[in-house]
């Protein structure tokens, strides 16, 4: 199943990410079946350009609102800000959200981010596509 | 002390062992019952919250009315009528600066 984003949701990640930059940030995606209705977010209390974690609480919180909503999750992202956009060893060990999206967005390229998706489901990566709607 | 019914959420990936429940109900007078009395009703979920001495593994969080029981009496925290107590796996990941260092 693709993540389905609006073009105007993917600026926001990678506003995000540069605003963080060099640190990583992360973030949830809400919707439905794929289709991303809100980018949350997060806050990367490890405060580093290697790894982040979300803080729990505003996990938590978020959780809650995205359940009152009627949505699911759909989706995590985090920035890369040295490396390419693809899952690292650390992603991979770490993923405890099998049904979620991984978003991947790196900013090796200051100037050109790129954007990818995975699922990573027992320790093993498959590529998602990524469509961007107008909006 | 008294078991009390508890509120139980529970996000996504731990809902495999609850057949699809984000909400279950369950009796426990402290947070320690309560993750016994879940496996009782949920084998095999427990292993997932707990390492083999028993701890709470490191990227679980546990929040009772919205406080992470490390911040209270980890597993002795006792629980009171109606409280609502959520188990939240972390996200988390990141690049070993490894290479940075070459």
């Amino acid at each position: 199943m693709a993540l389905r984003l609006r073009k105007n949701q993917v600026e926001e990640i990678i506003r995000h990410a540069r605003e963080e930059y060099p640190n990583e940030c992360c973030g949830l995606l809400a919707g439905k079946d794929g289709v991303v209705e809100e980018v949350y977010r997060g806050t990367n209390v490890d405060h580093s350009p290697f790894t982040y974690l979300m803080d729990p609480a505003e996990q938590l919180k978020f959780f809650k609102e995205i359940e009152a909503k009627g949505w699911e999750l759909v989706g995590i992202y985090h920035s890369h800000t040295h490396s390419q956009a693809y899952p690292s060893r650390t992603d991979v060990e770490k993923a405890f959200y099998p049904e979620a999206i991984y978003v991947i967005v790196s900013l090796q390229d200051q100037q050109n981010p790129v954007i990818r998706a995975f699922r990573i489901l027992d320790g093993k990566i498959s590529e998602e596509d990524v469509e961007v709607q107008e909006g | 002390m008294k078991k009390m019914p508890a509120q139980v959420y529970l996000p996504t990936p731990l809902r495999r062992y609850t057949g699809g429940e984000a909400k279950v109900i369950v009796d426990a007078a402290t947070v320690g019952e309560l993750l016994e009395s879940l496996e009782r009703k949920f084998p095999g979920i427990l292993s997932q919250l707990c390492d083999e001495s028993g701890e709470v593994r490191s990227f679980i969080n546990i929040f009772v009315n919205g406080t992470e029981i490390r911040q209270l009496q980890g597993k002795d925290t006792s629980l009171a009528d109606g409280d609502e107590v959520s188990i939240i796996p972390a996200m988390a990941g990141g690049e070993p600066p490894v290479w940075s260092r070459e």
